[in-house]
């Protein structure tokens, strides 16, 4: 395997990790967001 | 002697208030949400230069060649998997102390941040290991104490999920958390105490840096751009379970409200 495989290797596995817990907190914000304006919607929201 | 102590305990108090202030759920999303902007823009701007820098601006090792771009991204995981656990800590002394029901939520959503971090560094140390050392893995003092630190960060995110009672699972966490800080120096001078086939530290060294600034300084960018986006994303991890949390309460008393029509 060469040097290239370990580098290309490393970056890809730092940016799916930190991609896919960048994606998971935006659905979960959306997420929370809408149902709380169905729930409260003169409630404190950001 | 009196007033200095007494000045000191003011300080203290004073900050605990205001830490307080942001128990409040609308306040602390409400300022919580100006900064997670700024976070968001600022970790792109500064991790996009360091990564580019890293990669293709910066010189190969005379020793490692192309392979030390490798440190761009495994060093920086391994700096937020022990400043990261260090964080978890004061919140966990937050939470047992002054019972703030945002530090609970903070290391709840924290943990499993760190544990990926962890993983990540494990990860991208074994495969800088496998050119330069010829093993994926060896059972030295540097690589098993962050394989414990993964455990612990591992352990800290089930244990805080495991009881009905989030307020308990908080509890037994930070108890946990608190125990596991003892690991930090372990890893942060298994080098130094241990013979170890990992390097000693090079940037960290009190008297000089072990490194050109060539190699330094986009280290220290990509350092500072995973921070942010760490912190961002810990950020937004928390503001999402506010909310969820509000939403549970909000559900919970609709459902009592129909049940007792229903009555």
């Amino acid at each position: 395997m060469s040097h290239a495989f370990f580098i290309t290797a490393s970056y890809a596995l730092v940016l799916i990790g930190f991609g896919a817990l960048v994606a998971d907190a935006a659905r979960r914000h959306a997420t929370a967001k809408r149902l709380l304006a169905e729930l409260d919607p003169r409630g404190d929201r950001p | 002697m009196t007033i200095k102590a007494d000045s000191s305990l003011s300080g203290a108090a004073s900050g605990a208030r205001s830490l307080h202030r942001f128990a409040n759920p609308g306040r602390f999303l409400r300022a919580s949400a100006r900064v997670q902007v700024w976070l968001w823009v600022a970790a792109a701007l500064v991790l996009g230069a360091g990564l580019v820098w890293g990669l293709f601006a910066s010189p190969a090792d005379w020793q490692q060649g192309e392979t030390v771009r490798i440190m761009y991204v495994h060093v920086p995981m391994a700096w937020l998997a022990m400043g990261g656990y260090t964080a978890l800590a004061g919140a966990s002394v937050m939470s047992l102390i002054w019972r703030h029901p945002l530090a609970d939520l903070f290391a709840r959503e924290l943990s499993p941040v760190g544990a990926l971090v962890t993983a990540l560094c494990l990860a991208t140390g074994s495969l800088w290991g496998r050119p330069m050392w010829g093993t994926w893995w060896v059972w030295d003092a540097r690589l098993t104490s962050v394989l414990v630190l993964f455990f612990l960060w591992l352990g800290h995110a089930a244990l805080t999920r495991a009881f009905e009672d989030q307020e308990r699972g908080a509890r037994v966490g930070a108890i946990l958390a608190l125990v596991g800080i003892v690991n930090i120096p372990i890893v942060k001078f298994s080098v130094d105490w241990w013979n170890t086939l990992h390097q000693p530290a090079s940037v960290t060294r009190l008297d000089a840096p072990g490194m050109h600034v060539d190699i330094l300084y986009p280290l220290l960018t990509c350092a500072l751009g995973f921070s942010l986006l760490f912190g961002a994303v810990v950020l937004a991890r928390t503001r999402a379970a506010v909310m969820e949390r509000r939403i549970r309460a909000l559900q919970l008393a609709r459902a009592r409200r129909e049940e007792a029509l229903g009555a």
